[in-house]
């Protein structure tokens, strides 16, 4: 696949007329989707998808285009040539822009992560029957992922990995769900089997009647996969310089009116994990860590080069939408494997579903609590808790009210699939929070 | 890129696999975005992508390949790939289908339009675009301002062994404009109904329909109007909700929740379940009296019009709630089948690459008839909101909380003050139960979304929306932080 866009890339390199810029991305599957429902199997399909991104500048000016990649040499390299002399056609026709950034013709990179996967003709065998008769739902997906970059001053950048995810609910006789992700690139058909019985065993704690809890405070324990969606709300009109400059960044009271975090909240990008390419979108690649928040305290937003051209501040490399792409959270100090006790009374979160900005400009986060939710009495899990609304502040739950991070980080996968599958991941801790506000 | 111009019916002729169906989908869409920020180019661009959805039928299990090899060649391998996949699979179905799921039907749809996306140049709608962001910056505190149009044009072909032959020509436009007014760290943004709310089904003719200029001098004021007033007070009120807003409150608390494959538990592991069981149909009253929603694939220019789904079935409108009683879920031929519940033809697909499941085309709000004054007149104590900026809801679709971008007091009658951030949120079922007058033809409001995300793997799929005005009783509203 490599050879393949470097082919493609020459070819339109070549094509170029003076004083004309390109910059290409690269981004491909070959996937297998196995979608469950009752352990049994909804749909299941195959995908081949690779994609061509064009970037043209010439004259202050600059367009963009893409087209879908077939596979067949001559045909792809007319309709990319077609693609070029569309956009060529264009651009003369657009406004100057005064922000463009230009690409650059080092460094380049290669990161090629081989797997010993399960074959797309041995997944459904290999994965079925340890469900048993469980009422299991969720998705599979596995194969090869692609991205890569190149422009016509001379930088090629190629990513490849081959992995595989099942994400997956496990549903009670009472409607009580457990959540389970199993993911990685080489498959152990042990360590998947144990993964599906751990989550059966959690689900016979979910037997009990949930009871309700009213709206109001509560001392509560986020897991990681709780924290990582916390967390991922920062990609969202949060960290980005870009959104801080225009008025719609959660940021704007940390950087307009110094408010700070809790001390033992920090965050960082850290691309050392390997989960996702180093190189971003038009080829540039960032410091392997970036603090971004640390000890509570903002030490630096996400800076794209565009960013940085419009509002004369210096890149860190941020992909053009400024969100984390490599997101770590420190961890800290409290046992998280007894952190049940920890909480005396109050809430185990495991998961968290559908958060979004009610008050952006106050760090107000809306959302719900799902799956293996629990009430802890007397540091003890009572029973799973009825669906309940929340509404608070990162400013309180990262800030005044954080009164512990857990010891242990894990990685959240991104196993995302609109467009194509994701990549990547978080990585954090569990967090304890002295108030946390329930609403409906 | 150019379409490559297949022969599908030639292709299907090709396909070699002891299938008990086989059926070709294509899809071939271009995508043209343009963006102005504070009067500087931010997108300009022309994306294509053309590929086939193939699938088999074996032993009562679909299976499929999407590929972007479209040659003969291409085809006959997809094609034997999906049918091992769906071998392998049919030992572990949920379902046995039979091909009366992928009903025969042929026919062609083609969007209304007067003027073609050609009409304008890149340079002309820049010049647009440009005008437009000059207008929303109606003062120094508008610190950020935005005008966005992207023109869609989607063909889709459908042919199949049992001899389903459908072609479908879409041309969509998508336009948007926001403001952002700063005064220290008091920010407010006012957009163009909602995120991207104004989608349709219409040629550059729209250009000609609307004072676009008008518009952006109207929504960069009221962004700057927002900064000065009072957060929105918190209680239990009547809120009136406008269309623009209604859209979201339709899509969220009535569509998912009456998605079929929902019901039977497909999506479970992502988006959710439903707090309507399968025995609700025809029983449950989810509504006031003055509820009735119709699945409305037929309505001229809104966004999801179509003429048939991704299955073949051929789209008629129904009603899905009469006076408030639930009548008919969002089911195509897949899920009818599993239920037993009658349906609608709303098996989508996003694209070529995907298969389809149960989506929303058109789910609309049909108008009342009380005037917006009577309506108003109506409140002794409320809040009136518009347009949506934040969306929530649990994934039993019961416990929802929106967020609206500009509101208005109503006092006795009368609207009074404007009032920043307001919220309300409620419980799906009781919430339609108090809906309290539903507003005439005059205040009926059409609008859609670009952005419905559902499905594993997962689809962002076009819906539309149209409702009128709506009052509601007895709400908690609230404001901001």
């Amino acid at each position: 696949m490599k050879a393949y866009f470097k082919s493609i890339s020459s070819r339109l390199f070549d094509a170029l007329n003076e004083n004309e810029t390109l910059s290409l991305s690269f981004s491909g599957e070959s996937s297998q989707f196995i979608r469950l429902n009752q352990a049994k199997i909804r749909q299941t399909g195959l995908v081949d998808d690779m994609d061509l991104g064009l970037k043209m500048i010439h004259n202050g000016r600059t367009v963009s285009g893409g087209i879908t990649l077939s596979g067949q040499k001559e045909t792809d390299q007319n309709q990319a040539l077609m693609a070029l002399a569309s956009l060529r056609a264009e651009i003369i026709q657009v406004p100057e822009d005064p922000y463009i950034v230009m690409p650059k013709g080092v460094p380049s990179s290669e990161e090629i992560q081989t797997a010993n996967g399960l074959p797309f003709d041995h997944a459904i065998d290999a994965l079925v029957p340890a469900m048993g008769d469980a009422d299991l739902v969720g998705i599979w997906a596995s194969g090869k992922i692609y991205r890569g970059n190149a422009n016509s001053l001379g930088q090629f950048h190629w990513f490849e990995t081959d992995s595989f995810s099942l994400d997956y609910s496990l549903v009670s006789s009472n409607h009580q769900m457990v959540k389970g992700t199993f993911s990685g690139r080489d498959w152990y058909q042990a360590d998947y089997e144990k993964n599906i019985a751990d989550s059966l065993h959690k689900l016979k704690l979910m037997e009990q009647k949930a009871v309700k809890v009213k709206p109001g405070d509560y001392r509560t324990w986020f897991e990681p996969a709780a924290v990582s969606d916390l967390l991922g709300m920062f990609s969202w009109n949060g960290i980005s310089e870009g959104a801080i400059q225009r008025g719609s960044s959660s940021f704007g009271k940390m950087r307009h009116e110094g408010v700070v975090l809790s001390p033992q909240f920090s965050v960082s990008e850290d691309f050392n994990t390997g989960l996702v390419p180093k190189f971003n979108s038009i080829g540039e690649v960032a410091n392997p860590k970036l603090n971004l928040i640390e000890d509570g305290k903002l030490r630096q937003t996400l800076v794209s080069s565009r960013t940085a051209s419009e509002f004369n501040l210096e890149s860190n490399f941020a992909d053009s939408g400024e969100y984390l792409r490599a997101p770590k959270m420190a961890s800290g100090n409290i046992n998280a494997s007894s952190v049940v006790e920890t909480i005396g009374d109050g809430l185990f979160l495991s998961n968290i579903h559908y958060l979004n900005w009610s008050d952006n400009a106050g760090g107000r986060v809306t959302g719900l609590t799902r799956y293996a939710c629990f009430k802890v009495k007397n540091g003890e899990l009572v029973a799973p808790i009825e669906t309940m609304r929340f509404d608070d502040t990162f400013y309180r739950y990262f800030g005044t009210e954080l009164e512990a991070v857990g010891d242990q980080t894990k990685i959240i996968p991104e196993i995302g699939t609109y467009g194509g599958r994701d990549l990547g991941g978080t990585v954090c801790p569990g967090i304890l929070v002295k108030a946390f506000s329930l609403t409906l | 890129m150019n379409k490559i111009e297949i022969d599908l019916k030639q292709l299907l002729s090709a396909v070699d696999v002891s299938a008990d169906w086989v059926g070709l989908r294509e899809v071939y869409e271009k995508v043209t975005p343009r963006m102005i920020r504070d009067g500087v180019p931010v997108a300009n661009g022309t994306y294509t992508t053309q590929g086939v959805m193939v699938e088999v039928l074996v032993n009562g299990q679909f299976g499929y390949f999407g590929t972007s090899n479209i040659s003969k060649q291409g085809i006959s391998d997809a094609a034997q790939k999906a049918y091992m996949q769906a071998k392998l699979a049919s030992k572990h179905a949920l379902v046995s289908f039979t091909e009366a799921v992928r009903p025969a039907f042929q026919g062609k749809y083609q969007s209304p339009f007067v003027k073609n996306s050609d009409t304008l140049s890149p340079g002309e709608m820049n010049e647009m675009l440009l005008k437009m962001n000059e207008a929303l910056k109606v003062s120094d505190k508008i610190v950020s301002a935005s005008s966005i149009f992207q023109i869609i044009e989607t063909q889709f072909k459908f042919v199949s062994s049992n001899g389903s032959d459908i072609t479908q020509d879409f041309l969509l436009l998508e336009a948007d404009m926001s403001a952002t007014a700063v005064d220290g760290t008091n920010q407010q943004t006012r957009t163009f109904g909602g995120m991207r709310g104004n989608c349709k089904q219409i040629g550059l003719e729209y250009f000609d329909q609307i004072d676009l200029i008008g518009k952006a001098t109207q929504i960069g004021s009221e962004a700057i109007e927002l900064l000065d007033a009072d957060e929105c007070p918190s209680g239990e009120m009547d809120a009136l909700i406008a269309p623009d807003q209604m859209m979201l409150q339709i899509h969220e608390s009535v569509g998912h929740a009456l998605e079929v494959d929902r019901i039977l538990g497909d999506e479970r592991n992502y988006a959710g379940w439903s707090f309507v069981k399968l025995e609700d149909f025809g029983k449950l009253q989810y509504g006031s009296e003055h509820m009735n929603i119709t699945f409305d694939p037929t309505v001229s220019g809104e966004f999801a019009s179509y003429g048939f789904d991704d299955g073949g079935l051929k789209a008629e409108r129904q009603f899905i709630i009469k006076e408030g009683k639930l009548l008919r879920g969002l089911g195509g031929m897949e899920s009818q089948m599993r239920s037993g519940v009658e349906g609608v033809a709303n098996f989508r697909a996003s694209n070529w690459n995907r298969a389809p499941i149960d989506r929303m085309a058109n789910l609309n709000l049909e108008p009342g008839d009380a005037s917006r004054d009577e309506m108003i007149a109506s409140v002794e104590k409320g809040v009136y909101m518009e347009s949506n900026r934040s969306w929530s809801i649990d994934d039993y679709r019961n416990k929802f909380q929106f967020g609206c971008e500009y509101g208005k007091l109503i006092e006795n009658g009368k609207l009074t003050k404007t009032v920043k951030n307001p919220n309300y949120r409620g419980i799906s079922n009781p919430f339609w139960n108090s809906l309290k007058m539903v507003g005439n033809q005059d205040t009926f409001g059409i609008y859609g979304t670009p952005n419905c995300g559902k499905g594993e793997p997962n689809q962002v799929i076009r819906v539309g929306h149209a409702s009128p005005l709506c009052l509601f009783e007895n709400i908690q509203v609230f404001g901001g932080a």
